[in-house]
């Protein structure tokens, strides 16, 4: 995770036809073990939204997608409605003080298409860890609703759009920085 | 007296003390109720009520009472030593909790687990699906005010944790699954002892049908009560034997056999019914299908080889992350764990069931009777300790 990080978030605009195409030839020569439902999903993500898309990896029964926060409402949409990934699983923020950035990733899965049973989806998106603000999925994903409350008060990311950006499992008297931000620490440790 | 004429009457008085009135507004006629968390009926569990007479028009959750924030704590202990704090969160099914931990450490640091060391693990975690279930059972019917449904599946749970503990050495704690395998083989005799137990259990499983799920009152407290779509099970998310009440019949184990499942024959237990009826009873049929289960590994697993990989001390693989999925006694239970190629994981995030099915509670209470709460918020199979973390 950390190895692709760290350098993207400066130099990826630039070059990030080039992105793809080196993901894309990644695929290829891995065609033996990449099965082709995983392959066929992304196929069509790419083939909508071209260089909207980054591909963090395709494995058996993964895959997992990098977009920015202007395009995920768009993206999740069209995951939603053609691809039919119906709901999340979970939301997982993750503090990356190295890149100073918060990557904050959609984990969804399908029970409408059988075949899609096994399979997870992993949709990733990115803020600055300052005024960190993302666009909330909640009219997409009703699922996520109590997943990015707790991403608000474990990381700080404000979610526009989400009725309740407010203290969920912390104490009400919680009066110092988000916990999974990695400077917070345990005391003692 | 009417109440508009006592109206009129204080208002012209009130006009001439030159007074003013505050009038009744809509909202006073709701009565807020706080339920939990010091209530037996709520576990550790808050949520406040709104009520307009018998009904609830207005539900909030408010978790957290013992959240204990194992993800952070992940951070700072490496892979192995994580384990004995990971079961906390569910200590009646810990086997589960840390089996699909175990998993996704495995991904991670590629490592093989030997085909007995399969066996076992799903052994326990099927002897732990039965434990969490009648536990569960045991609340469910104490709620529904049915005393003889608390005392019996307390007294048959002990079978099973007789058995663990002769598995695993402790009644409810095990830190028995870990990556590589399972932490002891199986002890002599253990076999023969598991069959008997399954023999004498799926006796009594008859009869708890006929004195709970054939009861009169059980079933007009819980049929019809509580619908929940398949449309709105799939939007909000829910798992487990929720989503299977919803007649979606989804199970990890069979949509994404892990280890030794996809050699085993089972059915996933569905119902169409949707109501409370149906996630009571779903469970119910697990149990069934558990003891099915566990037969056949006790039939088809090898009767010698090892149980554990060799490990290196401190394991670490390369920087990368992983993300697996067990079924659990409250449906799907994920791990999302990324490394950054130290012996100690960068950041683990626990997708619990339990937190899932919280997203219900709100949609399923308002519009229903006070009276109904017990029987609708605990046929959600929620666990406030693994929601909270």
């Amino acid at each position: 995770m950390s190895q692709k990080g760290a350098p993207s978030s400066s130099d990826s605009k630039s070059n990030t036809s080039g992105k793809i195409e080196t993901s894309n030839a990644k695929t290829e020569t891995k065609q033996t073990v990449v099965p082709e439902l995983e392959k066929s999903i992304v196929d069509k993500l790419v083939a909508k939204f071209g260089e909207k898309i980054k591909i963090g990896y395709i494995k058996p029964l993964r895959i997992k997608i990098e977009v920015d926060r202007e395009d995920i409402i768009e993206v999740a949409s069209f995951i939603k409605d053609t691809l039919l990934f119906d709901h999340a699983e979970s939301v997982a923020g993750t503090d990356f003080p190295k890149g100073n950035y918060i990557e904050v990733v959609y984990h969804l899965g399908s029970y409408t298409r059988e075949e899609l049973g096994a399979h997870v989806l992993s949709l990733a998106t990115r803020t600055g860890r300052e005024d960190s603000s993302l666009p909330s999925l909640i009219n997409v994903f009703k699922s996520v609703e109590y997943h990015e409350r707790e991403t608000f008060e474990m990381l700080g990311v404000y979610f526009e759009g989400h009725p309740r950006n407010d203290r969920f499992l912390l104490p009400e008297d919680w009066a110092d920085i988000p916990p999974l931000r990695k400077e917070f620490r345990i005391k003692g440790r | 007296m009417s109440t508009e004429y006592s109206n009129k009457t204080l208002e012209k008085e009130s006009n001439a003390a030159g007074l003013q009135i505050v009038k009744e507004s809509e909202e006073d006629r709701l009565m807020t109720l706080s339920v939990g968390p010091q209530h037996p009926g709520s576990g550790h569990f808050r949520f406040t009520v709104k009520v307009d007479g018998d009904y609830i028009v207005h539900c909030d959750p408010d978790p957290g009472y013992v959240h204990r924030g194992e993800e952070k704590m992940c951070e700072y202990r490496n892979f192995i030593q994580n384990i004995p704090h990971l079961e906390r969160p569910v200590i009646h099914d810990s086997n589960n909790i840390t089996y699909s931990y175990s998993l996704a450490v495995e991904e991670l640091t590629n490592i093989q687990v030997p085909r007995r060391g399969q066996f076992i693990r799903a052994i326990a975690s099927e002897l732990n699906r039965q434990v969490y279930t009648l536990y569960w059972l045991a609340i469910y019917g104490i709620f529904l005010g049915h005393s003889t449904m608390f005392m019996w599946p307390t007294g048959d749970r002990e079978l099973f944790i007789d058995l663990l503990e002769m598995l695993t050495g402790a009644r409810v704690t095990h830190a028995f699954n870990i990556p590589g395998g399972v932490r002891n083989d199986m002890p002599v005799g253990f076999s023969e002892k598991c069959l008997r137990q399954i023999a004498y259990f799926e006796k009594r499983l008859v009869e708890y049908e006929n004195i709970f799920y054939n009861n009169p009152l059980m079933r007009q407290r819980t049929e019809g009560v509580g619908l929940l779509t398949k449309e709105e099970a799939i939007k909000l998310g829910v798992t487990g034997s929720v989503l299977r009440a919803s007649n979606i019949p989804y199970d990890i184990r069979k949509a994404e056999p892990y280890d030794v499942y996809n050699e085993i024959d089972f059915k996933v237990q569905y119902m169409k019914s949707s109501d409370c009826f149906a996630r009571a009873y779903v469970p119910f049929l697990d149990m069934k299908e558990s003891c099915y289960i566990m037969r056949q590994l006790l039939d088809k697993i090898p009767q010698s080889g090892e149980v554990r990989a060799k490990l290196q001390p401190n394991p670490k693989g390369p920087a990368g992350e992983s993300y697996r999925r067990v079924e659990s006694g409250r449906g799907a239970l994920g791990y999302y764990i990324i490394s950054d190629g130290t012996p100690k994981p960068y950041r683990v995030k626990i997708s619990v069931g339990s937190f899932r099915n919280m997203l219900a509670l709100p949609y399923l209470l308002v519009g229903s009777k006070l009276a109904d709460m017990p029987s609708i918020y605990w046929a959600l199979n929620y666990w406030p300790v693994e929601a909270d973390r």
